[in-house]
């Protein structure tokens, strides 16, 4: 009996002549679909869950070059934060994070909203605003890496136009290199975020815009205080996508500066690969990952309370 | 008729003059801002066409008073890795090896995915969905050591095919989720139909849903083709030093080289290793906004 309300609450046809079994139920039934379906689940099990769990077990051994430790606990994680390295990563990464962050989002933000200006040319200017984000973070990173080189790049070419004591040398600098970090990110990701936001903003109601101009409402002040809100929905998106892919930084620090000078820009996506392969520590390097991997999940939390969260009443 | 005319007060909304105060604002700003996000492009084209003792000269916005190709061949043909001086050719081809094969077997299971969760729910489908788009936030770090394991287990590791293997676990959430929502907007009596006419699975999916979906399917592998061309991590973990992409030879060209460092070479090889995404762009342009805009706004 089970079987068949099993089938019918699926909504298949069901065989007339025969009540399938459980077996049938589970191998034969739309074998097709379930031989489709068997490329998400068995990615799903096995990388997104099973390398998942592997790697946190992993990081309570001290195995070295190879996964066969033995079970030390919190050490790894101790030694971790104990590690200047792993320090210096982590608040790099925080401060290029939230910089980036901030400043992607506003930029981005403000080009939507110029853009929305009933403009000429609009798709030229939006062709030209994304086309960083269709490179990789090697190329982005060589690119700046060669405009912002201190002794040919533009500290000397501006020299060279007069400004004689004009100082550029961020990509050397330890106490600027961030910055560089970011003028690098921000170019390459804010054409993202303008195009999520002017998605944004073209789905906002006319019939808004109209209630606004009859009510006298500035239109700074409908951008800041009504479509802004309005906009929550895409705004919560793009920061998660945005920031789980800081977290994640990695290609663009490989190229732009490769960590240096000294350690000055090095973030924890390096700090793992480094432990894990070249330096032959896999305790230490899942223990970082394991980190990162917090990290983006407390980023995810906002994205679930409003995907998931109670609905407020509007 | 004229006398009549110009008896009548003109109505309606009073045609705005084109250069506004705030109008010059904006196009300003939007002007300003195109030139500074055109200008690496600007600095990568002109660099590599220069001579060296041209960029010695140090400025880095001049155009080249000389034009020269050399850069960019010596960039495709005898640029040195650190181990080899072959150029970034064998890169490239590598790359095309990757992406061609990553791109179908992705973007076809994907498809199947998408398809199979829409119209062929089974229990748990959409459990197995929501972990899927979940696994997507989880940093590829965290995976990558099992991975290489698994590969290795698979005796593909070092191999085209576990790279390929790689892009198509990675590349399955935001393609599934493209392929799914896109699956559900078309009308399901056509699914229904068939299925009554006796249609299967495969032959629904490849005679009805896929001809139907094209425009998804020039989306996802748009989306999929930058995507895995201008990878560098799992490249440089999985290929194996002689299957290197072209991503990770333009970075041992650039940063490991030895001696006199050749910068118009350097950029010609970063102009070649951006040219395929830059192409896909310029001539996709509204299809790759919406792969991108389709993956974070839903609906």
């Amino acid at each position: 009996m089970t079987d068949i309300q099993h089938a019918g609450a699926l909504g298949r046809p069901v065989t007339a002549d025969r009540p399938p079994g459980l077996l049938h139920n589970l191998f034969v039934r739309n074998l097709s679909a379930k031989v489709a379906a068997t490329p998400m689940v068995v990615i799903v099990l096995v990388v997104f869950i099973g390398c998942t769990l592997w790697s946190l077990w992993f990081s309570f051994t001290d195995s070295r070059s190879l996964p066969n430790g033995a079970f030390v606990g919190w050490e790894q994680y101790e030694r971790l934060f104990s590690a200047r390295r792993w320090r210096i990563s982590a608040t790099n990464l925080l401060t290029y994070g939230i910089f980036s962050l901030v400043f992607t989002m506003v930029v981005g933000f403000l080009l939507a909203v110029l853009m929305d200006q009933k403009i000429r040319f609009e798709s030229g200017f939006r062709t030209i605003f994304l086309y960083p984000f269709a490179l990789s973070g090697i190329v982005t990173g060589l690119v700046w890496q060669w405009i912002m080189n201190p002794t040919l790049g533009l500290q000397s070419t501006m020299r060279g136009l007069g400004w004689t004591n004009f100082t550029f040398d961020w990509i050397t600098n330890t106490d600027m290199v961030l910055y560089a970090l970011l003028i690098a990110g921000t170019w390459h990701g804010t054409g993202f975020v303008m195009v999520l936001m002017l998605a944004g903003l073209r789905g906002v109601d006319e019939e808004i815009w109209k209630a606004a101009r009859v009510d006298g409402i500035p239109t700074w002040r409908t951008y800041l205080q009504i479509v802004l809100p309005m906009m929550r929905g895409v705004i919560v998106t793009t920061l998660v996508i945005v920031g789980s892919g800081l977290v994640r930084t990695y290609d663009l620090v490989v190229a732009l500066t490769n960590g240096g000078p000294g350690l000055s820009s090095e973030v924890p996506a390096k700090y793992v690969i480094n432990y894990m392969f070249n330096a032959g520590n896999l305790g230490q390097a899942l223990a970082a990952s394991s980190v990162m991997l917090a990290a983006v999940f407390v980023i995810l939390i906002p994205w679930i309370v409003v995907e998931f969260g109670p609905k407020k009443a509007r | 008729m004229a006398s009549i005319a110009a008896t009548i007060e003109p109505f309606g909304p009073r045609p705005r003059p084109f250069f506004t105060p705030t109008r010059i604002i904006i196009y300003g700003i939007i002007i300003v801002a195109a030139l500074y996000y055109m200008l690496p492009l600007y600095v990568m084209i002109t660099t590599s066409l220069k001579g060296l003792p041209e960029i010695r000269v140090g400025n880095i916005f001049a155009p080249p008073l000389e034009v020269t190709f050399e850069p960019w061949v010596k960039a495709w043909t005898s640029a040195c890795t650190g181990l080899t001086c072959n150029g970034l050719a064998p890169g490239f081809w590598n790359s095309v090896k990757i992406t061609l094969p990553s791109t179908i077997v992705s973007v076809f299971v994907a498809a199947v995915s998408g398809y199979a969760l829409v119209n062929w729910r089974f229990k748990g489908s959409e459990f197995f969905f929501t972990c899927l788009l979940l696994g997507s936030f989880i940093p590829y770090q965290v995976m990558l050591y099992p991975m290489v394991m698994i590969t290795a287990q698979l005796k593909i590791f070092g191999t085209l095919w576990a790279v390929i293997l790689v892009h198509t676990v990675f590349g399955m959430p935001i393609l599934t989720l493209l392929f799914r929502n896109y699956f559900a907007s078309l009308p399901q009596e056509l699914f229904k139909a068939a299925r009554v006419d006796g249609a299967g699975f495969w032959r629904i999916f490849f005679q009805i849903m896929a001809p139907m979906s094209l425009p998804i399917f020039a989306v996802a592998i748009i989306l999929q083709v930058t995507g895995i061309w201008n990878d560098f991590l799992f490249g440089v973990v999985f290929a194996g030093t002689q299957n290197y992409p072209m991503t990770v030879q333009l970075n041992n060209i650039v940063n490991s080289a030895q001696g006199v460092r050749e910068y118009n070479v350097n950029m010609a090889a970063t102009i070649l290793t951006a040219a395929v995404p830059l192409i896909v762009y310029f001539v996709s342009g509204k299809w790759f906004v919406r792969g991108i805009a389709a993956g974070a706004v839903k609906g």
